[in-house]
């Protein structure tokens, strides 16, 4: 029983972070498994999300802050899109990363001017941001919304991608780009569709990580958006359920690492992981097998 | 395009060169951090320097009247930008240089101003490193192992503390170095430490703090920059700690205040200044950060006199003191003369002693956050006996 | 114009850049920051060379160019602090297990070795990674160096999480300017060699390589070394440069910098690299140093102008080159006289045209 109420906190910790994780995995994987590009501004837009909360809730009520920093953020998912990869369609894969290196650091950096270099406190959403006791552990209610949030829109996005009509077109790119657009498929809007759907899960992945993490600052963004890229990978790119248990992985490995005493080593413990996984079954934990094509 | 960049790179080469100086003026460098981890508190230590220089605009040397004027550059808190913007001062023809914020860019940059033979005045670098062996480096702040001792020697004696969790930021020499001074010293007294590290861009301290929890320390002493006690303090208050947490200068900032507003956390902080100890200069400067917003949001929203940003005030009148003892704008006068320069501050007696150019300070002051009124109470006046 | 005046040609213009340096090294005093610049912007070039040695002559694209230069850096600092310092440096370690040091030289090679030797090993497994995943693997790996060399266990060595310092550092820009100059012109050399083909070929196309019977195993491999060798050297004079060493310099945030400048140079450009990295560190470094402060003009005070506008402007400039200049300053090309005469020669010819129809 001590044992429990010891460890019970690491757990519990590991879990919220990993279903915050599992939201902004999601706009990775699914990026990935139709353009083939890693998204790296998609922590920054995580991170936007934040400030645009902070920001917005420092004049407005919550009930049109909220949807206000959603709305902004799915914006910004499909201006950045627009502006810094469309016209990379046909460029070699390189220029794209290279390209979404460059929007992260643009936003890192605009974000850096506009909150002058100063950590902004993210206000604290009523209800979730209350602490709870479980058993002898305390936490905030957060830490339990997350995973059912996670699961309940992972499953809505499960049956958007299964049974619409726009969820059909996206498998059908992301299986073959070419054929695809040859059968008529509207390519732009079905990736433009697809960067919304990240950025709005990363709005609300953002609204529930700062609620346990009430600080944001340009770089905020960084970090989670590796881990949850890993996440991706670890869970096989291109496939959401995937995802979602390998940053529920992470979330938990992290945190016991960290409770074993090994603090120095909680970051780079997620990268070894990632070449494990890379070196031992490249298509990730449920990740399809893909043949190399000459 | 390509006639047109050349023209462009022209124009701000020209912007640049014309920047120089008429007669009658003594530069000062102000070398902080605006942006990276240590950006919050090289503002509010940059604001102190303003205020002293709007206070104080000019200086008499040997009868002539010299406007003083700032060359403020931003280290962004890298060890990596803080040679080039070292040569930035140097470049301007600088006579003395303020800063910085933080001990690594102090040490990264000192070779690049001992080189130009311009003195430098530390105003809250705490490490012994940026000062020892040299004769250009001096500062006016307490060094981390007093700070250290000050901080062990509360602990013990006034929590009767004897098992302590140390938290230090990893790569920050600033959190090692006060955080390995404090475990010397609190060891030394009998006490058990538990230390880890956070890697940088940590934002979950859940662990952190319930690995304190678990094994029943009696303080925790987590030396950051304030970015990281934001969060430390909001996750011990979700985690319902009860031990205090002890913190160096660095926490001495509103934004500590602000976290710690409606917790039951006691938080504990040494540092220079206290709020209060002058009644004129803290109406003053509150009354000069409120007049203006930018100020305002670099002082982090309210008018909360922070003890950097009175060092910063004292180091201005510091160095205005050295040049007017030098009786030149030249630097290499101004650093012979820094040796003997002495000065009565807001913050205490200012002078240096003549090995390393430390300050001669013995006295450091403890508060303790009050989380109704979100202002600092006075504890105690600390020193190392 | 024939190979040979072209080599003269390009030896001359390089000598005179020598000459230029020096002089102006006479002119302004040592610590004038046009000096400071010119030396980050060596090493940097010597880095980003490197990286465009993997990147786009070999078609590698690794992100762990920081953590290379971070092994470099270390093994730099930790051979060369003179024994009477050490006591002062590792001050938490007891003055630290090494208690010898050797040469600059010797030091900075040994930087470039030991780089090259966990090059080696990671190469192993992880070249058999293709393009992102290869990208995403070597960001891994340097941030796993940077774990290790702060772990405190280890502090004996690295000083843990805290400032190596006191090494012999270089005052004259001359230093970095020769010493990065000769590592590129061996990169050249190698780049120029059968070697430099095979990466080419591997480049291009990795099958067809493979079938005209190039090892790409092992070729990868040795690209990767030698880069990471380069990347080493340039650590250990970065470290030198900044006077002091302390592993959370070398973030993610530094590789994208290096291969930001790659790309602003052209991909598969040595000279473009080099021209990149002075226009890249001398425009974020100092001549948009002005958009930080206020600025009036007479009266009027310009808008927006606040600390960290800089760095706004400057990644707009970064996004505009990569999203229309797609190729870079030079391209894949070279910059050499030969080119800058046949250009000149075309233009002329152009003109003439112009005026021949217009007549």
């Amino acid at each position: 029983m001590d044992f429990i109420s010891k460890n019970l906190p690491y757990l519990l910790a590991g879990i919220s972070v990993g279903g915050q994780y599992a939201l902004i995995a999601i706009g990775y994987t699914m990026v990935y498994g139709i353009l083939r590009l890693i998204n790296f501004a998609h922590g920054d837009i995580f991170m936007v999300a934040a400030l645009v909360f902070v920001y917005a809730s420092a004049s407005l009520p919550l009930y049109i802050s909220i949807p206000l920093t959603i709305v902004a953020t799915v914006i910004l998912g499909f201006a950045v899109e627009r502006v810094a990869y469309k016209p990379l369609r046909n460029a070699p894969r390189m220029s794209v990363m290279i390209s979404a290196i460059g929007v992260s650091y643009l936003l890192q950096n605009l974000a850096l001017y506009i909150t002058g270099g100063l950590a902004q406190v993210v206000p604290s959403i009523p209800v979730i941001s209350n602490t709870v006791k479980i058993g002898s552990a305390t936490t905030k209610v957060v830490t339990l919304v997350t995973p059912v949030l996670t699961i309940v829109l992972v499953f809505v996005l499960m049956q958007l991608i299964n049974h619409t009509k726009i969820g059909m077109a996206m498998r059908a790119v992301s299986d073959d780009f070419e054929t695809s657009r040859l059968m008529g498929i509207k390519i732009n809007s079905v990736i433009s569709t697809t960067f919304m759907i990240g950025s709005f899960l990363a709005a609300i992945g953002a609204l529930l990580y700062f609620t346990n993490y009430p600080s944001v600052v340009p770089t905020s963004g960084a970090m989670p958006g590796l881990k949850a890229f890993v996440a991706a990978v670890f869970g096989g790119i291109g496939s959401i359920p995937g995802a979602v248990i390998g940053a529920f992985i992470i979330g938990i490995c992290e945190n016991i690492i960290k409770g074993l005493g090994w603090t120095t080593f909680s970051d780079a413990f997620t990268f070894a992981l990632l070449i494990v996984v890379l070196l031992v079954k490249p298509t990730g934990l449920f990740g399809e097998k893909a043949t190399d094509k000459v | 395009m390509k006639k047109l960049a050349a023209a462009l790179i022209c124009a701000t080469m020209c912007l640049s060169c014309v920047a120089t100086a008429s007669a009658e003026t003594v530069k000062i460098g102000v070398f902080e951090p605006a942006s990276g981890d240590n950006g919050a508190g090289g503002k509010q230590e940059t604001l102190g320097i303003q205020y002293a220089n709007e206070e104080t605009p000019t200086v008499e040397i040997d009868g002539v009247e010299y406007d003083v004027e700032l060359v403020i550059v931003d280290n962004e808190s890298s060890t990596e930008k803080a040679p080039t913007a070292a040569s930035e001062l140097v470049s301007n023809g600088v006579s003395v240089v303020l800063g910085s914020y933080g001990s690594g860019v102090s040490i990264a940059a000192s070779d690049i101003f001992a080189d130009a033979g311009i003195p430098v005045i530390g105003v809250t670098c705490t490490n012994p490193q940026v000062t020892e062996g040299n004769t250009h480096y001096f500062r006016i702040c307490f060094l981390d192992p007093f700070q250290g001792t000050v901080l062990a020697n509360f602990a013990s004696e006034n929590f009767s503390a004897t098992k302590a969790y140390v938290l230090t930021k990893l790569g920050d020499d600033y959190s090692v170095g006060l955080g390995y001074y404090f475990q010397e010293a609190f060891e030394a007294l009998g006490g058990e430490v538990i230390s880890d590290t956070f890697p940088e861009g940590t934002a979950d301290f859940t662990s952190y703090i319930t690995t304190a929890i678990n094994e029943g320390v009696d303080v925790i002493f987590a030396p950051t920059s304030t970015e990281a006690a934001q969060l430390i303090i909001a996750t011990a208050d979700s985690q319902g700690v009860e031990v205090p947490l002890l913190a160096g200068d660095t926490w001495d900032s509103n934004v500590i205040l602000n976290a710690a507003e409606g917790t039951d956390l006691g938080v504990y902080v040494t540092t220079f200044y206290q709020e209060g100890a002058n009644e004129e200069f803290d109406a003053n400067i509150k009354e000069w950060i409120n007049a203006d917003s930018t100020r305002l949001a670099n002082n982090g929203g309210d008018d909360t006199v922070a003890a950097v940003t009175a060092m910063g005030y004292d180091a201005y009148y510091t160095a205005l003191e050295a040049i007017k003892n030098a009786g030149s704008t030249d630097a290499a006068a101004v650093n012979e003369a820094l040796w003997d320069t002495t000065y009565t501050g807001v913050t205490g007696e200012i002078s240096f002693e003549s090995e390393n150019g430390d300050a001669n300070r013995d006295t450091a002051y403890v508060k303790v956050a009050n989380t109704e009124t979100v202002a600092w109470d006075f504890v105690a006046e600390q020193g190392v006996q | 114009m024939s190979k040979k005046t072209n080599a003269i040609i390009s030896a001359v213009l390089l000598a005179a850049l020598c000459v230029f340096v020096v002089i102006l090294e006479q002119i302004l005093p040592s610590t004038h920051i046009a000096l400071t610049v010119l030396k980050k912007s060596c090493i940097y070039a010597l880095v980003a060379v490197s990286m465009n040695l993997l990147n786009g002559f070999t078609g590698l694209f690794s992100l762990g160019q920081a953590g290379f230069m971070l092994i470099g850096a270390y093994t730099y600092g930790v051979l060369t602090i003179p024994v009477a310092d050490r006591a002062s440096v590792y001050q938490y370690f007891d003055g630290g297990l090494i208690q010898f040091a050797v040469p600059v030289f010797v030091g900075l090679i040994a930087a470039g070795a030991v780089a090259a030797l966990f090059a080696w090993l990671i190469g192993l497994p992880v070249l058999r990674l293709k393009s992102d995943y290869l990208a995403i693997a070597t960001l891994g790996f340097a941030e796993i160096i940077r774990a290790i060399f702060q772990w405190d266990k280890l502090g004996v060595i690295t000083n843990g999480s805290n400032l190596l310092r006191k090494f012999p550092t270089f005052k004259s820009v001359m230093f970095p300017l020769i010493v990065c100059g000769v590592c590129i012109a061996i990169i050249v050399l190698i780049i120029n060699s059968s070697y430099g083909r095979a990466f080419r070929a591997i480049r291009d196309d990795e099958i067809a390589a493979e079938a005209m019977g190039i090892n790409l195993a092992k070729h990868k491999r040795m690209s990767f070394c030698i880069s990471s060798f380069f990347a080493g050297v340039g650590g250990g004079l970065l470290a030198m440069y900044q006077t002091s060493i302390q592993a959370s310099t070398f973030k993610s945030a530094m590789t994208y910098e290096i291969l930001l400048i790659v790309v602003i140079g052209g991909l598969g450009s040595v000279t473009g690299s080099c021209l990149a990295s002075f226009l890249y560190i001398a425009c974020s470094e100092w001549w948009l140093r002005f958009l930080d402060s206020e600025m009036y003009i007479g009266r009027f005070k310009v808008p927006l102008l606040r600390s960290g506008f800089r760095k706004v402007v400057f990644a707009v400039i970064v996004m505009v080159v990569v999203l229309f200049y797609r190729k870079g300053i030079m391209g894949d090309k070279e910059f050499s006289p030969a080119r800058v005469y046949d250009w000149w020669q075309k233009r002329k010819a152009k003109k003439n045209a112009g005026k021949e129809a217009a007549k």
